[in-house]
């Protein structure tokens, strides 16, 4: 546990991968005009992951492809495309791997039921304690 | 010398764990060695103080001839740096955390005198099985005191970023928590062991356990703060595999906190009490081993080395593993613990240690998940989508739990009896809901939840208060009302700045500005900056509001050896907020400089709230020690 | 507690911990992120050139029904040195290659294939590495094969040793 958050800096710090150079893409890092719009694309962009860090939210990173990854995400939210179709879009292109949400079927849907299971076994764990009446 | 020397009272150190076990094991037949074990653990003690002392002193004279110091450390570094090198590095943070041990046990020693002579034999055999793992560790694979020959003439020096104050006390902080942890599991298991599974063995316990919780809580809050200052986009939690590690045995913690009060009072949930001192040395064992591993991925991860994540894990499993053995075979023949009923002060707790455990379990899984999922061949990622959506629920259900559960009687009580209190609760909640609603219409379900229960628990958390001689309440109320308080205070900024942050992303040129949240700030200028080991920019800028301006200086340095790239967040400190300030790289295409800037409306009180509930713990902890009870507790509040 | 068996398991959970972790010590992890595009239509895109005197890359470039490389590189890429030779000897075999140059200056395109030579049909730019991202590349290098179908058959990571040239040249036989 030692250096736990603290390696954060570590991690700005990325290892310089030499990166190149280019223009950032327009939309990466300017807002939407719709407040709406942009929440949505903020709210998505927290939700997918960045192909190139370790395990850092495209909205939390600066490596190039996340901001390639959230040019994508506002150009599409501009288009009126909804959040769950940008979403898929990108697992179209990535895999499940890139979203922080896993689906609700399959091997997620234990993951989503976990919470109400453990809820139901420890209530039912706990039945005993109240039992006997005082 | 000095690094023989200390490696010699290192060995010497392990002798005496031995000893101390020999001492333990032989109550199981004559206990004629059993005189042997309290001296035993202080010489230990004593012993660990002086090896740790010396790598202190070689990091101090920075002799190079030692592998650990030439390799982190470094002749011209700040001699708080020189200090703080011993343990910021993975042999000597484990120096440490023997050191911590040793000294834990010699404590128990000295001073343990309520739970009986076997039980506590028992105790420190356990300890000593425990320390004697690490002893290995550190002995085998973690020699703190390797020699370099020949040595250099300079050392390799500590990684610049890891110059920060913050860092020093960081690692240690947490670790101190999981040595508490580890104490509390060997309570416990002694305890199994010699059947004295009741309140004297929970008061005993009990300080180890509060000890432990406040180390965690400090160590906790100061990470999340220094991720949300160091990792310059604003965000203070990722649910990172890190992160989680350090959240989980915190979790057990606070369960096992809540659940010993009870065994130390009502002399109920004693099975439950001991798997939950399991549980959390388990899950700190587990965090270490994540950590150390490199087996998920993780934003904070370094340093890792899958050899001793090995080790860990096997200690880890050897422990805990015979611990729930021992648990399942003997918990049976425990006796059950004083009957209460649902509604009573027992049955508040009870449904804390339920959410409690709940939210841990769904860590746990989503954590551990994207494993399992790669063992089956899929490859997923589980990230703060799910863990909110998951978590937040039942963390409210919790709090909701908190509003009643400490003005409960023990045993019975009646609903009836605190009906005004319910209805002025949810009077609070109602309103504060709407005026969310109303106001900022769109801000999530979460955060108006959010604000509206902490709102109602920063009133609640007073009333235990109702009625008292406030000179006369006992000091664990006090601690007790200022650490549900400081949960009260932290969740109202977590939901603050969750829903009402405001964030601007721009390109300026000097001289122009960028508007936040009824902000005007203004890029003057950008200068370059020079540090001892980096070079970079700054960013003039002034924020103005209200007719007040401010100036800030963001910067976005590059570092060499190693090569890396941050930048440093400006933050300026209001009373009702941060503006949070970040300059950027140049845009390529219009040589505009970026500036991203957020304002997070009571965002500090995240980090307040947690070092409120860190000093209730410690207030608690100070009340319960400057207080022993000599007599059976009274069935009171100061027995809570 | 009258259910002895569930006291056994915190044991259970511990028991499956300890497997994942062990699991998860002793099988390297795979941390590459492959393109979910492999089996896919090659995606439309119109790219200029990369520096001067090479032809851009369009999607169409690449649709006259012949099994082709796409190769993903960039000047700044120390691998994309190191597996120049290998994509000479695909050219020499024959194969197509078309490549996209991702981040990169037109001069320092120039200078790259000056030092370690051109096997390239045509050069587009990705400058804001959106064509990367509609392929589901991670980054460079990288190789995709084109299938004669006009779909991405196969996906290569990293840079190309001399052992996967039979490979690719497999590949590419399979993808007419």
């Amino acid at each position: 546990m030692r250096q736990a958050f603290t390696i954060l800096t570590l991690l700005v710090a990325a290892p310089v991968f030499a990166q190149g150079s280019g223009p950032i893409p327009e939309l990466a890092n300017q807002q939407l005009a719709d407040p709406k719009k942009e929440a949505e694309a903020t709210n998505l962009m927290h939700g997918l992951r960045c192909i190139q860090c370790q395990g850092q939210s495209i909205a939390d990173s600066d490596a190039p492809m996340a901001a390639t990854m959230r040019a994508e995400v506002r150009q599409q939210i501009a288009k009126g495309e909804k959040p769950e179709t940008i979403r898929k879009w990108m697992i179209g292109r990535y895999g499940e791997w890139v979203s922080f949400e896993p689906e609700m079927k399959g091997s997620g849907l234990l993951l989503w039921a976990a919470p109400v299971l453990l809820l139901l076994v420890a209530v039912w764990m706990a039945r005993g304690l109240f039992r006997r009446r005082a | 010398m000095m690094a023989e020397a200390g490696l010699a009272a290192l060995w010497l150190a392990a002798a005496m764990a031995l000893l101390q076990l020999a001492g333990g094991l032989s109550l199981i037949g004559d206990g004629k060695l059993a005189s042997l074990i309290r001296p035993a653990a202080m010489v230990q003690g004593a012993l660990c103080v002086f090896s740790f002392c010396a790598l202190i002193w070689l990091f101090w004279i920075t002799d190079l001839s030692v592998l650990l110091v030439a390799s982190n450390s470094h002749i011209d570094k700040p001699a708080i740096f020189k200090i703080a090198g011993t343990w910021g590095n993975h042999e000597g943070s484990m120096l440490l955390w023997v050191t911590v041990m040793a000294l834990s046990g010699a404590a128990i020693a000295l001073l343990e005198k309520r739970i009986d002579a076997k039980t506590l034999g028992a105790t420190l055999g356990v300890q000593a099985v425990v320390s004697l793992g690490f002893f290995a560790f550190l002995l085998f694979s973690s020699n703190p005191f390797e020699r370099l020959v020949p040595a250099p003439a300079q050392g390799a020096g500590l990684n610049p970023l890891l110059q920060d104050i913050g860092l020093a006390f960081h690692p240690p902080t947490l670790y101190i928590g999981y040595v508490g942890l580890s104490v509390a599991f060997s309570f416990a298991v002694g305890a199994l062991l010699t059947r004295q599974v009741g309140p004297a063995f929970a008061r005993a316990m009990r300080p180890w356990v509060l000890g432990a919780w406040i180390f965690l809580t400090l160590g906790i809050t100061a990470g999340s703060y220094w991720a949300y200052y160091e990792l310059g986009w604003g965000g203070w939690w990722f649910w990172d595999p890190v992160e989680n590690a350090s959240l989980m045995p915190w979790l057990a913690a606070t369960a096992l906190l809540h659940s010993v009060s009870v065994l130390a009072t009502r002399n109920a949930l004693r099975a439950w009490t001991i798997m939950l001192a399991l549980v959390a040395f388990a899950m700190s064992m587990a965090g270490t081993f994540l950590v150390r591993s490199g087996v998920l991925t993780s934003v904070h991860s370094f340093a890792v080395d899958p050899e001793r994540g090995a080790f860990i894990l096997t200690l880890m499993l050897v422990y805990t593993g015979a611990a729930f053995v021992l648990f399942a075979l003997r918990i049976g023949t425990v006796r059950q613990g004083e009957p209460f009923q649902l509604v009573s002060r027992e049955g508040a707790i009870v449904a804390n240690n339920i959410f409690l455990s709940v939210i841990l379990g769904i860590v746990l899984i989503g954590t551990l998940y994207p494993l399992a999922a790669e063992a089956l061949g899929d490859k997923i990622s589980v990230g703060p989508p799910y863990f909110n959506k998951a978590t937040v629920p039942i963390a409210l259900l919790l709090m909701l739990a908190l509003l009643l559960g400490p003005m409960l009687r023990w045993r019975r009580d009646e609903i009836a009896r605190h009906k005004y209190w319910l209805v002025g609760f949810f009077a609070i909640i109602l309103w504060s809901g709407v005026a969310v609603w109303q106001f900022a219409p769109g801000v999530g379900i979460f955060p108006t939840l959010g604000i509206a229960f902490a709102l109602a628990l920063a009133v609640a958390s007073f009333v235990p208060l109702k009625g008292r001689n406030l000179l006369r309440t006992p000091l664990p109320i006090y601690g007790m009302v200022i650490a549900h308080f400081g949960l009260a205070v932290s969740v109202f900024g977590m939901a603050s700045e969750s829903g009402f942050s405001k964030e601007s992303l721009t390109a300026l040129s000097p001289g122009q500005s960028a508007q936040v949240a009824g902000w005007t700030v203004k890029l003057d200028d950008v200068n370059p900056a020079i540090g001892d080991n980096w070079v970079g920019i700054q960013g003039e800028m002034l924020a103005n509001r209200g007719g007040k301006t401010f100036a800030l200086h963001p910067q976005s340095r590059q570092f060499f050896q190693p090569e890396m790239q941050t930048s440093e967040a400006a933050l300026l400190t209001r009373w009702n907020g941060q503006l949070y300030a970040v300059l950027a790289q140049p845009d390529e295409r219009t040589g505009k400089w970026q500036v991203r800037l957020w304002w997070k409306p009571y965002v500090t009180f995240i980090w307040f709230g947690g070092a409120l509930v860190a000093l209730g713990g410690l207030i608690a902890l100070l009340g319960r020690m400057l207080r022993r009870p000599r007599k059976p507790a009274k069935n009171n509040w100061a027995s809570e | 507690m009258t259910r002895p068996w569930l006291l056994w398991l915190p044991l259970a959970v511990i028991a499956f911990i300890g497997g994942l972790a062990i699991y998860g010590l002793l099988v390297p992890k795979d941390e590459l992120v492959r393109s979910a595009m492999v089996g896919q239509k090659l995606p439309q895109f119109a790219l200029a050139p990369a520096t001067a005197g090479v032809q851009g890359l369009a999607s169409s470039d690449m649709a006259d029904g012949k099994p082709r490389l796409l190769n993903i590189f960039a000047s700044w890429c120390i691998p994309c040195k190191a597996e120049a030779p290998h994509l000479e000897t695909l050219k020499k075999a024959g194969v197509e290659i078309d490549a996209i140059a991702v981040r990169d200056r037109p001069e320092d395109v120039a200078v790259f294939l000056d030092q370690f030579g051109n096997p390239f049909r045509r050069i587009g730019a990705d400058n804001e590495m959106a064509v990367q991202l509609m392929l589901g590349s991670s980054g460079v290098p990288e190789t995709y094969v084109i299938g004669s179908d006009g779909k991405i058959s196969y996906q290569h990571i990293g840079d190309i040793r001399e052992e996967h040239v039979p490979m690719l040249l497999e590949k590419l036989a399979e993808a007419k």
